[in-house]
């Protein structure tokens, strides 16, 4: 076994380090914990958090890989590896990844969508749906296919619920006595999302080992294990492109705004140009260029993995520098604000430099921004990439996302009777993903935002109220 | 006023020739006309005559940017760079790869382009205010809280997911509607339905959750708390004072939207086979007809630059406590 980082796994790594580090900063300042404190106070945002981390997990498992070695016949010889790229959660949904059938199939179905013509043992030939080769093989007759589905669901919502239990009272016994006072942080809502989580993805696990839990697409495989594929390209997406133009909006933004001048007039007039070009027309033609590039210079990649991975980093930079103009713009705002404050002028007097008073008086106090901005780009990118890969200059077609899921499936509702299951994942999945990241951003947004954070809306009642 | 609109007209015409140097770049340096050349004949193995053959015939084979073996202003103009950059401020925009003119192609899409995105931008922003009208003047209640999170939901589906879902019901399964196509006069009411109320629908999420908090913003000054203590009664402070007030910015930024209407939507055109600029656009980027997509980037900037222009005066004329200078 060798493992292989590709560009996207070594960034979405280093972020995931970068996150961690951030959190602990936080954790050591009661300044910086306040308006997360706040966003706990969320119910909605609470609930959303369980679900996120589960995707997170999801693309993180998703973000290992390795490819195995071949059989050596020669034990001399330097060892060769295959040319499939693995990772972790490919060998953990080894199940559903190898189980593929020839065509279409339906959800938890255990015939396949076509007829076809199936040898009798008496020799003669009928047409009738054939059984498939990876669903309800442990049946004895049909009609228990639906005791069978509701033992396997209920026994895997029990077995979620167990899980639940024990995570919930290991959690209550290690914060003992001082969580009995009640707090404002919405922690049951929190828990309640995950008692669901746990219940319908052990339901899922349990019908997954015997039937395609979302039905298989067209070359027969399961749309469960697509899915689940598609999450990292998402979740890569929507993180890296904010990180990659984040170094841009910083820089460029904060120094147009503390110097103004000639680089305020400079960085208006790029972000200006760059921004009169229609986003989808650049990217379009920036990706066509990318195509062109890779085309020609096939030697640079030893996998096909590879090859869509840096397809996916450039679209993230691509996605990035159309996107990044709207950050700067917000910090180029505070940046002119927070140069006239006192706290900033006092350092200039005190013969501070230039470049320090950015970094560390102006930069830092718009990082408010920073955040309601990583946050709230997420969902919109991850919607942005469905769309982008159905007008063709998304993702590498090779590479499981939700948009070549989308794409793939689009045309096939007109069948009779309509293959609706591939589009039904992948808008689900999609749906879940970009709900709780939206409800989690509107949270942030409403801690973060200094505006709405000092003038809290009063009910309509007390102020109706208050002039009769 | 006319010194300052003059500055902004020479303003723009120097983010547009930034535009055009960018685009140029991009379509010609970084990548070459061989490589246009290979690609659009086909296959990798094309003679070194073909693509010379293409070149010429698409006028592709000049200097980039200086033309040594002319003379005079020829040495400038006999170029790659004069030919295809500098001809789009003309709005000459060439032949595309079927050999039409570009331009003629352009002024015949836009009327089926406008006559979805009209509809589209009047029908929601109707419907965004009155929602976020609605949200605002149940502020803090379960109504306004329950329309927040339906607004977020809104905001959540993909818009793909609209239009394929809409198209499937509303066409195939209850057969309302033909599924795609367009035809001029009365009889396109039948084709713009569904794509305009689907448009709708996709835009409600973001905008009547932005505009509610522009109505809040408005309801906290001290103004409508004057109105209040005078003893008008909360419909009357909501719409002679919070509406009105709150119509500014609302107008102001959607004033900046209006020329861009013209470039259509790319996703709702080509779904529901609209023959407008977006599903032009989206047809040049899949056969990679670069002339086209070049041309619309232009014309796409230029429009974005007059709608800047006309948000500064929009504020002048609405708001009488800015001035231009």
């Amino acid at each position: 076994m060798k493992f292989v980082l590709l560009w996207t796994d070594g960034l979405a790594w280093a972020l995931v380090a970068a996150c961690i580090a951030f959190a602990w900063i936080v954790h050591r300042h009661e300044h910086l914990r306040a308006p997360w404190r706040r966003v706990a106070h969320s119910a909605t945002a609470m609930a959303s958090v369980p679900v996120l981390c589960v995707f997170l997990l999801i693309g993180l498992a998703d973000s290992i890989h390795y490819r195995l070695a071949l059989e050596q016949v020669d034990k001399a010889a330097p060892a060769r590896y295959a040319v499939e790229v693995q990772s972790v959660l490919d060998a953990l949904l080894d199940r559903l990844r190898t189980a593929r059938e020839r065509t279409y199939s339906a959800p938890l179905a255990i015939h396949a969508y076509q007829k076809e013509s199936i040898d009798q043992a008496d020799g003669t030939t009928v047409r009738d749906y054939p059984s498939l080769r990876f669903a309800g093989l442990h049946l004895h007759s049909e009609g228990e296919r639906t005791t069978d589905l509701v033992v396997r669901a209920s026994s895997g919502a029990v077995i979620g619920l167990l899980i639940w239990g024990v995570i919930w009272l290991g959690a209550r016994t290690r914060k003992g006595e001082q969580s009995r006072q009640p707090s404002p942080e919405r922690t049951d809502a929190a828990w309640l999302s995950l008692a669901i989580i746990l219940m319908c993805g052990a339901m899922i696990a349990r019908c997954a080992s015997g039937y395609h839990v979302f039905g298989t697409d067209r070359v027969g495989q399961d749309v469960l294990y697509l899915a689940l594929k598609s999450i990292r390209t998402a979740l890569v997406i929507g993180t890296l492109t904010t990180f990659v133009m984040l170094p841009f909006s910083l820089g460029l933004g904060i120094a147009a705004g503390y110097c103004k001048g000639w680089i305020d007039d400079g960085v208006q007039f790029i972000y200006t140009t760059l921004n009169s070009i229609p986003s989808v027309l650049l990217i379009a033609a920036a990706v066509l260029l990318m195509q062109v590039f890779i085309d020609t210079h096939p030697d640079l990649f030893q996998t096909l993995a590879e090859r869509a991975d840096l397809r996916l980093l450039f679209l993230c930079i691509i996605l990035g520098l159309t996107s990044w103009t709207g950050l700067a713009r917000l910090l180029r705002a505070e940046a002119l604000k927070l140069r006239e404050l006192d706290y900033v002028q006092a350092a200039r007097a005190l013969g501070v430099s230039s470049l320090r008073i950015m970094s560390s008086h102006v930069a830092r106090n718009a990082m408010h921004l920073v955040v309601i901005t990583l946050v709230t780009e997420f969902s919109s990118l991850v919607l942005a990439e469905a769309v982008l890969s159905y007008i063709g200059v998304g993702v590498d077609p090779s590479m499981n996302s939700f948009g070549t899921m989308i794409n793939a499936a689009r045309l096939e509702l007109s069948r009779e009777p309509p293959v609706w299951w591939s589009l039904a994942a992948a808008f689900s999945f999609m749906f879940i993903l970009v709900l709780a990241a939206n409800l989690l951003a509107d949270a942030v947004r409403d801690a973060f935002d200094p505006r709405t954070a000092t003038a809290r809306i009063a009910p309509a009642a007390t102020q109706a109220g208050a002039h009769r | 006023m006319s010194a300052w609109l003059l500055r902004r007209f020479a303003y723009a015409l120097v983010i547009l020739f930034a535009v055009n140097l960018l685009t140029f770049a991009l379509f010609f340096v970084v990548n070459t006309p061989d490589d246009m050349a290979r690609m659009q004949l086909g296959n990798k193995r094309v003679s070194a005559e073909a693509i010379e053959r293409w070149k010429q015939e698409k006028g592709y084979d000049k200097p980039q940017w200086f033309n040594a073996s002319a003379s005079g202003p020829g040495r400038w103009t006999d170029t790659l760079f004069f030919e295809k950059s500098v001809r789009l401020f003309l709005f000459d925009f060439g032949n595309d790869i079927d050999g039409r003119s570009i331009r003629e192609e352009i002024l015949a899409r836009m009327g089926p382009s406008l006559a979805l995105a009209v509809p589209v931008f009047l029908v929601g922003l109707a419907f965004n205010i009155t929602f976020a009208l609605g949200m605002a003047f149940f502020r803090g209640t379960a109504l306004d809280l329950s329309g927040r999170i339906a607004c977020i939901g809104l905001m959540s589906v993909s818009s793909l997911f609209y239009i394929i879902s809409g198209q499937y019901l509303v066409s195939k399964v209850f057969a309302l509607v033909p599924i795609s196509g367009f035809s001029g006069g009365f009889d396109a009411l039948r084709f713009l339905v569904l794509p305009v109320a689907i448009g709708v629908l996709g835009g409600i999420g973001a905008g009547a959750r932005f505009y509610r908090t522009l109505f809040l913003e408005e309801i906290g000054r001290d103004y409508v708390r004057t109105a209040r203590a005078k003893g008008l009664s909360e419909w009357t402070v909501m719409f002679r004072h919070v509406l009105r007030n709150a119509l500014i910015p609302i107008l102001t930024g959607v004033v900046a939207v209006i020329p861009t209407l013209f470039m259509g939507s790319l996703l709702a055109e080509s779904f529901f086979g609209i023959p407008g600029l977006g599903s032009y656009t989206i047809d040049a980027i899949q056969s990679q007809d670069f002339l086209v997509v070049r041309s619309m980037v232009f014309l796409g900037s230029a429009l974005y630059i007059v709608g800047l222009l006309l948000t500064d005066i929009s504020y002048t004329l609405v708001d009488p406590r800015v001035r231009l200078e």
